[in-house]
């Protein structure tokens, strides 16, 4: 199957691949998926914590090129959000943005739950309760 | 050196230039019917499909006549598993055959675990070998047929069919071996090795798509298949259908030229395939999947802990043509049950990269290989949470991972 121009450009050049301080209280840590489904994500936020925009995030994907074109993404789309314009992000905004094939849309899920994981991680250090969500659109697809 | 680099040769070969300009002529100028007794265009077709069944016999050490040309393996499987059941029901139901074996094998046995038979499934160790004693405890007064491939697909592992060639005949049972890997890189002498069926594929050995054969035994014992298609009773009445007079010539010189090369081409690629292996193998967290001791010389298929598969290949794919056994590379999004019947978790069978080297490739291509291999590894690594937690020591078991 060949890739789409966008996964190609992700997975060249992945933006914001690393690491923040899981540590610091004003970053979130969100890890999905599991090794024997080949694929895992795990997606960092820094928030800033007056204006709970994301300043920062960060990822690292174990998964086939549209995962981590996806999770590339994904941290591409919520910087610069607030926590709560983040937590609106569709997994089918992604699948658009990255034109992913059927096959493929379990990716997007991934990186939106991992975003919203990421987001009630940061919560709950700081307090907050986790938003629960509905399940993502296209859960059901090709999972 | 020209990109990309064809390394997925269990896939399919290109088909030798002394093939095709072998074929060309039956295309044109010599495009008879081999079955058109009354005029020279259907002598010099038949003439030239009788002499490539020599080629092919010779290649296994057979006679011509017990060569029935078909579309390919999955055709010969299934006319093997199939015919054999139909022709030899009345003896019995039984048929064993192995985990490891090519889907037309495993579906062609379902299809006939529908029809009535029972089918033994035998399992195969770590190295993907199996047990020749629990083979022969499998043996029942009903058995007509054992099918064992000759050498696997995905990891090279060859299988001892001589030994279970002589169990077979031991007990009266018909041994059928899917040899399309195997054909054309290794020895095989049905003779020799007890063997009653043996299926072949031109396109695995530089000839081309679309054309292959079943061996089957004429003497001690003469071994007969049911038809599984009715129409003018070619090919010795077990397959109907218009030869494919050039795809038969071409198999035919494919079959001579791999005869011809073999002890200098397997030793060629052997010493290819370990370069390329053991200069894998350097890398930290690398391994062979498989056994390393019968194996096939062009083969090896490597598992890179920690990445994924598809997106491992993604980084050179454009220029180095490999396969995998991660899921994302499949259909059915499920990785690959051979990896998995070796007891590998599902994450180093997604995990899996199969190099199978041919005829064409250079020492050049190899050294390419080496260094883009590595420098994907160490890429898609930095950019795996699994690697990250790897290095720091965190057993990845404890972790609680979210299966979606």
């Amino acid at each position: 199957m060949a890739y789409s121009k966008k996964v190609l450009d992700h997975y060249e050049n992945p933006r914001n691949v690393g690491t923040l301080d899981k540590n610091k209280p004003n970053v979130g840590t969100g890890l999905v998926g599991a090794p024997e489904c080949g694929d895992v994500m795990r997606l960092q936020i820094e928030v800033d914590p007056e204006t709970q925009r994301i300043i920062d995030a960060k990822f690292k994907t174990f998964g086939c090129g549209s995962a981590i074109a996806s999770s590339s993404l994904a941290t591409e789309m919520i910087i610069g959000k607030t926590i709560d314009e983040a937590m609106k992000l569709n997994n089918m905004d992604i699948v658009e943005e990255l034109a992913l094939p059927p096959v493929k849309i379990h990716c997007s899920v991934l990186a939106e739950d991992a975003v919203k994981a990421a987001i009630n991680d940061y919560r709950i250090k700081n307090g907050l309760p986790p938003i629960i969500t509905e399940e993502p659109i296209g859960q059901k697809v090709g999972t | 050196m020209n990109l990309p680099i064809y390394l997925d040769n269990s896939a399919t070969t290109p088909v030798d230039p002394r093939v095709l300009d072998a074929m060309l002529p039956y295309f044109k100028e010599k495009f008879g019917n081999a079955a058109s007794r009354s005029h020279p265009f259907g002598w010099i077709a038949e003439e030239a499909v009788d002499y490539a069944r020599e080629q092919v016999a010779r290649l296994i050490n057979a006679d011509a006549k017990e060569i029935i040309f078909t579309s390919g393996a999955t055709e010969s499987n299934n006319l093997a598993l199939k015919g054999v059941f139909e022709m030899y029901r009345s003896k019995g139901n039984h048929i064993i055959t192995v985990v490891t074996e090519h889907k037309c094998v495993l579906e062609a046995a379902r299809h006939l675990e529908r029809l009535g038979a029972e089918v033994s499934y035998l399992p195969v160790n770590h190295l993907g070998e199996i047990d020749l004693d629990q083979l022969e405890d499998a043996i029942k007064p009903t058995t007509i047929l054992i099918s064992v491939m000759y050498a696997n697909n995905e990891i090279g592992v060859i299988h001892p069919i001589a030994e279970i060639g002589a169990l077979a005949e031991r007990h009266g049972v018909l041994l059928h071996t899917d040899a399309t890997q195997a054909a054309g890189k290794v020895p095989i002498d049905v003779k020799k090795e007890h063997i009653h069926l043996l299926s072949m594929s031109a396109h695995k050995m530089y000839g081309p798509k679309g054309i292959g054969c079943l061996y089957v035994r004429r003497r001690g014992p003469r071994v007969k298949v049911t038809a599984q298609m009715d129409g003018g009773g070619h090919e010795r009445g077990m397959r109907s259908g218009t030869l494919n007079v050039p795809g038969i010539v071409g198999f035919g010189k494919a079959c001579e030229l791999c005869q011809q090369e073999m002890p200098h081409e397997s030793e060629r690629l052997r010493r290819l395939r370990n370069k390329l292996e053991s200069a894998l193998l350097q890398i930290e967290e690398v391994t062979v999947n498989g056994s390393t001791e019968n194996r096939l010389p062009h083969i090896t298929n490597l598992s890179f802990k920690w990445v994924e598969g598809e997106g491992l290949m993604m980084a050179f794919n454009k220029d180095i043509a490999v396969s995998s056994g991660s899921a994302c590379t499949s259909a059915s999004l499920e990785p690959s049950y051979v990896l998995k019947s070796l007891g590998l978790g599902d994450e180093l069978a997604h995990s899996s990269i199969r190099f199978s080297l041919g005829r064409f490739n250079t020492e050049e291509e190899i050294d390419y290989t080496i260094e883009r291999v590595t420098d994907a590894v160490h890429r898609l690594r930095e950019m795996s949470p699994l690697w990250e937690m790897y290095k720091e020591g965190i057993d990845l078991k404890t972790v609680e991972f979210r299966p979606h």
